[in-house]
């Protein structure tokens, strides 16, 4: 139970997927303007990533393994989850529309998001059991819902302020990005 | 001009992939704490551009439309697992350093982002050289990143003492917000000095929010630079 809590500190905080592994950067920076569909969009990551660190575990352990062909893990872990997100839309549409209009269009964005398939490769190199999977997708996708949230609040702040014209746009949303990136080093100080 | 000089010229500089057209940020930002890894990280996604960008131009014809996103994944996946697997077995501390961003050359959005916007409408020959410009202007993009960030992080450059010892390095430039911090300063330099890239799209629309169906999810897939091309 402890080592579970450890790695969901570690994949949120300590190695968030954005600010220290630069994953998902494209829809971190994209979909960062407004606080609800920052929102929106880390509910829908968080979801994905964890169903889709489970399905990839399974797959890698109990196919991929036995038959020798754990170099074909690329493959079929991109396949899978382009598939599964299809899978996950077509479900929410008929069982829970609620879900499926607050999440519905943020969906196919997290297709080929990098993240889902980062976490799924880290999860393979890191030998984490089933169960272990299953957390560390959960603790990226909050990671990333933190970070995602953060910047949106930053940027909603930012959009009132008088900047010199060439940092308007990307250059200060990168720029308040490296500072949440700092203070996430500190993170790194919690011994664990 | 001659057009396949015209394609290398037109990836190394006017739509430079990172620097005008901001695609693939991912790797980047990641890999760019050092000049060599740039140059690893910008060749390896070189050699997968210009493979997949002559598969799917040979294949236009074969690959029906309503499949082909599915279709160019597994052609992309399949070079970068061969990509992988050579640069295991012949540059191990290249490996090493890069980690588990090779295999995500599969999800960098100017792979898929070329095949869909230009190698599946081109003959072959054009589409290798556009695979190679892309390939070089991202290689180019990368090394002048991993070049200031080791400069001022490490004092080195390409693993040689450039800087005097008795000059501290900055090491936050080495580590991960210096990364941000750089390409901010890169792009408002460009804003500064008047060239025109397309970060409004990046930030300001959901359009690139994700990272290999840029083109094709756009409603508009026209970029500013196109736009203005045209006039």
């Amino acid at each position: 139970m402890k080592d579970l809590i450890l790695i969901i500190i570690t994949c949120a905080l300590i190695n968030n997927v954005v600010l220290s592994q630069f994953l998902g950067i494209c829809s971190f920076l994209g979909v960062s303007k407004q606080m609800k569909a920052a929102a929106s969009l880390g509910g829908a990551v968080i979801f994905v990533i964890t169903i889709a660190s489970a399905v990839a575990n399974l797959l890698y352990n109990h196919i991929l393994l036995p038959l020798g062909i754990d170099y074909m893990k690329t493959i079929v872990f991109i396949l899978v989850i382009a598939a599964l997100v299809q899978i996950v839309e077509m479900f929410l549409k008929k069982k829970s529309p609620a879900v499926y209009k607050a999440l519905g269009i943020y969906l196919p964005l997290i297709t080929t998001n990098c993240a889902v398939l980062g976490v799924a490769l880290t999860n393979v190199q890191n030998e984490y059991t089933f169960m272990e999977s299953v957390i560390a997708g959960f603790g990226t996708g909050l990671g990333y819902t933190i970070a995602i949230v953060l910047l949106a609040g930053i940027r909603s702040r930012i959009n009132e302020e008088d900047l010199p014209a060439p940092l308007r746009g990307a250059p200060i949303v990168m720029i308040s990005a490296a500072l949440m990136s700092i203070a996430f080093m500190g993170f790194s100080g919690l011994s664990l | 001009m001659n057009k396949y000089l015209e394609r290398l010229l037109n990836g190394l500089w006017k739509e430079n992939p990172v620097l005008i057209l901001m695609l693939g940020m991912c790797p980047a930002l990641a890999v760019s704490t050092k000049a060599s890894n740039g140059i690893g990280m910008g060749l390896s996604t070189l050699a997968v551009l210009v493979l997949s960008n002559l598969v799917i131009s040979l294949l236009r014809k074969v690959i029906p439309d309503d499949v082909r996103l599915p279709a160019y994944i597994v052609i992309v996946a399949s070079l970068v697992t061969v990509t992988e697997l050579l640069i295991e077995a012949y540059l191990p501390s290249l490996y090493d350093a890069l980690g588990i961003y090779i295999p995500l050359i599969v999800v960098n959005c100017i792979i898929l982002g070329r095949a869909e916007a230009y190698a599946n409408k081109a003959t072959p020959g054009l589409a290798v050289m556009d695979g190679i410009g892309m390939g070089l202007g991202f290689t180019v993009a990368l090394t002048l990143a991993g070049l200031i960030r080791e400069v001022l992080g490490s004092g080195t450059a390409f693993g040689l003492q450039i800087l005097p010892k008795s000059v501290e390095p900055i090491a936050i430039f080495v580590q991960p917000p210096g990364a941000f911090l750089v390409f901010a300063l890169i792009i408002a330099i460009m804003n500064a000095i008047g060239i025109k890239t397309r970060q409004r799209q990046l930030v300001e629309s959901g359009c690139d929010g994700n990272c290999a169906m840029c083109t094709s999810m756009c409603e508009n897939p026209k970029t500013p630079v196109d736009e203005e091309a045209a006039k």
